[in-house]
């Protein structure tokens, strides 16, 4: 594991390559002051090909939104440029505010205060549903 | 969450309360005179947020019938939603009101949206294509008092399979019942959608997907038809060649069983020929009357009221 370069922080490794520009966005990566790097492409003996975030800050991160992107990220926390502690994700059962509902029957599609609520139905296949109209959510 | 017991989907009751509530339905028949004021001061609100007249009525007949009393609207435009007011917060206005809500509305889930903040029980009259629970609940009643049980037995399910909420719901809640078998008639472009039938499998369940009426009628315990409206055709043609395949007819029902029970939701428009309604087998309109029955049985679980001993 590489965690050269960042002496306190979090570095998010085995991000599926080419992703690391969605997670940068999620995570809201261009409002932190500190250092971060993005590495595309680096080679990888699990994935061939992987992309690694290294943040030099330790920031609250939201596991749940991480892992529902890819379950597969390990968080590395760095502490003192040591690793203190690694992290692996898994899909989480419910997503609040991660992604909205597409059908267009849905009480979310017309009213505004609605959290946007889904629940894990099919773990292994990833499947999503609509807390309120059961829709499955599908990407794109 | 409130901690407030709401109906929102058939699968919010266990099968023993569902069983509790067909015995008190049948009681309210037995012994009618222990009901007829066991509501009183008691309020139910039916909020409509789209026009359903009969469901509405079956509503407020079942709570009349045992000496409440009921308010609400009977469409959108005649309430506060017409000033886009939020489900939320109307009905945590109506709470303030009634003891109970029946509410009805286009949008799906919007129930649920209503039950987050609610502080009486909330029945779910029908959200747009989702769940219509007491629809279900009053098919399971009419079947057990025509049939004495609900495990056992064919269903044939005729008509729109693809839209029809009832019949998606009716499956969900027969697939608990031991040894039912359905025959899914219709067709082809409006058969019931694949998690349906993954449902099925998933309980083990015997099914098959027939296009004649004619060919499935004889082995069929329950007929339940429904509406097959011209618009979910693709093209005219269609519609005209298919459209009398599925109307059900004294000839139809030619090697249909003796015992047969034949449903259907209502409003019927004109997939049950009028000349079978005096057939002794025609039991929708039975099945109306075991709506308001359920109904009655309903209010009084969700409002924990029980008949004196
Ligand atoms: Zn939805």
């Amino acid at each position: 594991m590489n965690i050269d370069g960042v002496k306190t922080g979090i570095v998010l490794d085995h991000i599926k390559a080419g992703k690391s520009m969605d997670i940068y966005k999620y995570l809201k990566l261009d409002k932190i002051d500190n250092t971060v790097a993005i590495i595309k492409n680096a080679s990888s003996s699990k994935y061939g090909k992987k992309d690694i975030i290294k943040i030099d800050q330790l920031i609250e991160l939201d596991l749940d939104i991480l892992g529902y992107i890819d379950s597969n990220i390990t968080v590395n926390i760095v502490k003192d440029g040591k690793l203190a502690e690694k992290k692996h994700l898994e899909l989480p059962e419910t997503l609040e505010n991660v992604i909205k509902c597409k059908n267009p029957r849905c009480i979310t599609s017309v009213e505004q205060e609605i959290v946007h609520t889904f629940k894990l139905v099919d773990r292994e296949k990833k499947v999503y549903r609509c807390a309120y109209c059961d829709a499955e959510h599908k990407n794109k | 969450m409130s901690d407030v017991r709401n109906l929102i989907n058939i699968t919010d009751f266990t099968v023993e309360e569902i069983d509790e509530l067909i015995d008190v339905a049948n009681d309210i028949v037995a012994d009618h005179a222990a009901y007829e004021d066991i509501c009183r001061h008691k309020k139910l609100a039916t909020l409509f947020f789209e026009p359903s007249t009969r469901t509405r009525l079956s509503f407020e007949a079942a709570m009349l019938e045992m000496g409440g009393t009921v308010l609400g609207f009977s469409e959108a435009g005649s309430s506060s939603a017409a000033k886009g007011e939020s489900v939320s917060d109307t009905i945590q206005t109506v709470c303030c009101y009634a003891d109970i809500i029946a509410m009805r509305h286009p949008k799906e889930g919007a129930p649920i949206v209503g039950a987050r903040r609610t502080t009486v029980p909330i029945i779910n009259a029908g959200d747009g294509g989702h769940f219509h629970p007491t629809q279900t609940l009053t098919d399971l009643l009419t079947i057990k008092r025509k049939k004495g049980r609900l495990d056992n037995m064919t269903v044939g399910l005729c008509g729109d399979l693809k839209f029809g909420r009832t019949v998606h719901s009716l499956i969900e809640a027969m697939l608990r019942y031991e040894n039912i078998k359905f025959v899914l008639i219709s067709p082809q472009e409006l058969q019931v959608p694949d998690y349906v039938k993954e449902t099925m499998d998933k309980h083990g369940a015997e099914w098959k997907e027939v296009e004649s009426l004619e060919e499935a009628m004889s082995e069929l315990d329950i007929l339940y038809m429904t509406r097959i409206q011209r618009e979910r055709f693709f093209n005219e043609e269609d519609y005209v060649r298919l459209k009398d395949s599925y109307i059900l007819d004294l000839a139809k029902l030619e090697t249909a069983k003796e015992d047969l029970t034949i449903m259907h939701p209502l409003p019927r428009v004109n997939e049950i020929s009028v000349e079978v309604d005096d057939d002794p087998r025609a039991c929708y309109f039975f099945q109306a009357l075991c709506g308001k029955h359920i109904r009655m049985a309903l209010i009084l679980k969700l409002l924990g009221i029980k008949k004196e001993a």
